[in-house]
């Protein structure tokens, strides 16, 4: 019984090869010297300084990360609040309406988000006067429209594991419903509002196609730069620039990873001690 | 570990400041008339309770029988459909949780994960008109309360599961409610520790002097803990008093069944002298004599009912007027007792239990498989019951 599992094994390495094969030859072209992309001409550091003095591109940098926080900040606010809403009011009348209509974005194709966004800016523009032009706001928007349903989904599945009891329990001592939420509900729940942040977050910095719809002239984020360069034909600059999104989306999905894991590990870790000191 | 609780009586007699109270104060706490619907299931059915102050009462009953339910509408989570609930005197049925003087000891304990033993306990507090040293003061004295001193930086999962379950008891005595509701306070423990946990919840029930009331299923912890218990079934309260007189005295078929084990026989009354009913058991092959209950007339059909450890087994016929002859199908030996089975002629398995009172050898016991025996048992120990 103690043969290895071949097959399994060989299906792990196609599986990483198959996603992480195009991502590396990426990187690796990213030090390529030669100015065709798919030539190798030495090894070479010079794209990523000649990026570091691209105004253009700092500037969509800087966009990009603006666009990002503020998006994922207000999607957590009020995704957050519709994942308690589905989790804890459990008798409201067209409740799985409401959960219906929060969870259907998750499987709306892009595109059809994007054409939606961009006629409801149109529409208000036209009788309301605000948003006047597309562009910062717009982009911003829209983003909280479809990042919002991934932090519902992550609080909402951490709220059904919880122990309601808890939340009774705080009442029962005497707090108000707005002060369980304070100490209690949000506190539980934090991790998983803070995953549900970071998502937002990188839903938001690596979008291309509501951008597309919902932009304005001026308005260049990072991925909409890439995509306009990359029409001209593929740089090595494309792949030094796209090289760095991967390592600053890669290390914030790690830490967010490894701080939730940290403390899972660390919370058995301790029920084992307080087993064995209890024997 | 203490001694096995199974005597009755002197439990009874743990509670004197109960039992002395109960003759002079009104109720501490009514409910009156409470009904619960969810929909067109009915939770809980018009019960009325009266709880005196310093009880430990116990709501008894299966799952679904609505003991929860009941308890949750003290404790203000559900609203009465019908019905009104006073503590101390006070109307409490509109009030929400955070408004009543009760508390709440969780079947999970739910304690707050993210906080510290201390933390947890405190809790509470926070709302009440106390200095930040009197706080201390109260945390620091709950805590010795239930020996958990050492432990107060620690938080929920680093300790054990006995040692959460006194936390949980600290938070909800912390604010000196005077209510304290308690939702299967050991069902989560293991046998030995669930023993040792009884006689600490009376124990600090009596220094505290706080009114418990108490849900569970298991029909040994409410008998040892309460002063009084309710038997409930399907939402109804089917019989209150205490251990004794519940165990001894049941009115009715489904709370001698439930609380421990008995023998049922369909039967009918043959003639009524004074308080001796004389019944006619064709299951038991006789006709018996048994303690009269009020409204008997002969003809009647009646169920009599006799718990195993009121019947006495021997291999002569006994003196007296219910003698009834079987054969010993089963035995099992437990060392401080005995249980037979025993078949009789109508096909009838009777259960027996007898204490070994005496020392005897393999070959020398009273009877054994497939022996010939007279069963025998006081007319006064019979129970007959008319549901």
């Amino acid at each position: 019984m103690n043969r290895r599992p071949v097959f399994l094994i060989t299906m792990l390495c196609f599986g990483f090869a198959f996603f992480y094969i195009p991502i590396i030859s990426m990187m690796v072209y990213s030090f390529n010297g030669s100015r065709l992309a798919t030539v190798w001409g030495g090894f070479s550091t010079k794209w990523y300084i000649s990026l570091l003095s691209n105004r253009q591109v700092l500037k969509a940098v800087i966009l990009s990360l603006e666009i990002a926080v503020l998006s994922a900040t207000v999607a957590t606010i009020l995704g957050t609040m519709a994942g308690i809403a589905m989790a804890r009011f459990k008798r409201f009348r067209g409740r799985t309406l409401f959960s219906g209509l929060v969870t259907a974005p998750l499987v709306m194709p892009e595109v059809i988000t994007g054409i939606a966004s961009l006629m409801l800016f149109i529409l208000m523009a036209e009788y309301i006067g605000w948003p006047a032009t597309r562009g910062f706001t717009t982009v911003t928007l829209a983003h909280i429209t479809f990042s919002m349903v991934f932090v519902t989904t992550i609080v909402h599945s951490r709220l059904v594991q919880a122990d309601e009891a808890i939340e009774e329990a705080a009442m029962d001592l005497g707090s108000r419903p707005w002060q369980v939420m304070k100490d209690i509900t949000l506190p539980v729940i934090s991790p998983a509002i803070l995953s549900g942040w970071l998502l937002a977050f990188t839903i938001s910095l690596d979008d291309v196609v509501i951008t597309n719809f919902t932009t304005g002239p001026g308005t260049t984020t990072l991925p909409i730069l890439i995509w306009s360069k990359v029409k001209l034909g593929v740089t090595p600059d494309i792949n030094a620039l796209a090289t760095i999104t991967v390592v600053i989306v890669g290390i914030g999905v790690f830490t967010a990873g490894w701080l939730l894991n940290r403390a899972e590990k660390r919370r058995e870790l301790d029920i084992q001690l307080a087993y064995q000191a209890n024997q | 570990m203490s001694e096995p609780a199974t005597n009755i009586g002197a439990k009874v007699a743990q509670f004197p400041r109960a039992a002395a109270l109960a003759e002079k104060e009104p109720p501490f706490i009514r409910v009156e008339g409470v009904t619960k619907r969810f929909g067109s299931f009915t939770a809980v059915s018009s019960v009325n309770l009266e709880i005196r102050k310093g009880e430990i009462f116990s709501l008894l009953g299966g799952s679904g029988c609505g003991k929860t339910t009941l308890l949750r509408m003290l404790a203000g989570f559900e609203d009465p459909t019908e019905g009104r609930i006073f503590i101390d005197g006070q109307d409490m049925t509109d009030l929400p949780p955070y408004e009543r003087p009760v508390n709440m000891m969780f079947q999970s304990y739910a304690l707050f994960p993210h906080m510290t033993v201390e933390k947890n306990v405190a809790y509470g507090l926070k709302h009440m008109d106390m200095t930040a040293s009197q706080r201390a003061d109260r945390v620091r004295e709950m805590l010795a309360l239930v020996q958990l001193s050492d432990f107060s930086h620690r938080k929920p999962h680093q300790i054990s599961g006995g040692q959460r379950q006194r936390v949980a008891l600290a938070r909800a005595l912390a604010k000196q409610p005077k209510l304290l509701l308690l939702d299967e306070p050991l069902a989560a423990l293991d046998k030995k520790l669930r023993e040792a946990t009884q006689f600490e919840l009376m124990d600090i029930q009596d220094k505290t002097g706080t009114t418990f009331i108490v849900v569970t299923h298991d029909q040994e912890e409410a008998m040892t803990l309460s002063s009084r218990l309710a038997v409930m079934d399907k939402g109804r309260i089917m019989q209150t008093g205490t251990a004794t007189e519940v165990y001894e005295y049941p009115n009715s078929k489904l709370v001698a069944g439930f609380i421990g084990s008995i023998n049922f026989f369909e039967a009918t009354i043959r003639d009524v002298r004074d308080d001796v009913a004389t019944v006619d058991a064709p299951e038991l092959g006789a006709t018996v004599e048994a303690r009269a209950i009020p409204g008997l007339s002969p003809g009647q059909p009646i169920t009599l009912a006799i718990r195993p450890e009121k019947l006495t087994i021997s291999r002569s016929k006994p003196e007296g007027p219910n003698a009834i002859s079987g054969k010993v199908r089963d035995l099992a030996y437990f060392g401080k007792d005995s249980l037979y089975r025993i078949e009789l002629p109508s096909g009838r398995v009777l259960s027996i239990n007898s204490v070994n009172s005496r020392r005897v050898g393999e070959n020398e016991r009273v009877a054994d498989w497939e022996d010939a025996v007279w069963l025998s048992f006081d007319p006064s120990s019979a129970i007959l019951l008319k549901d």
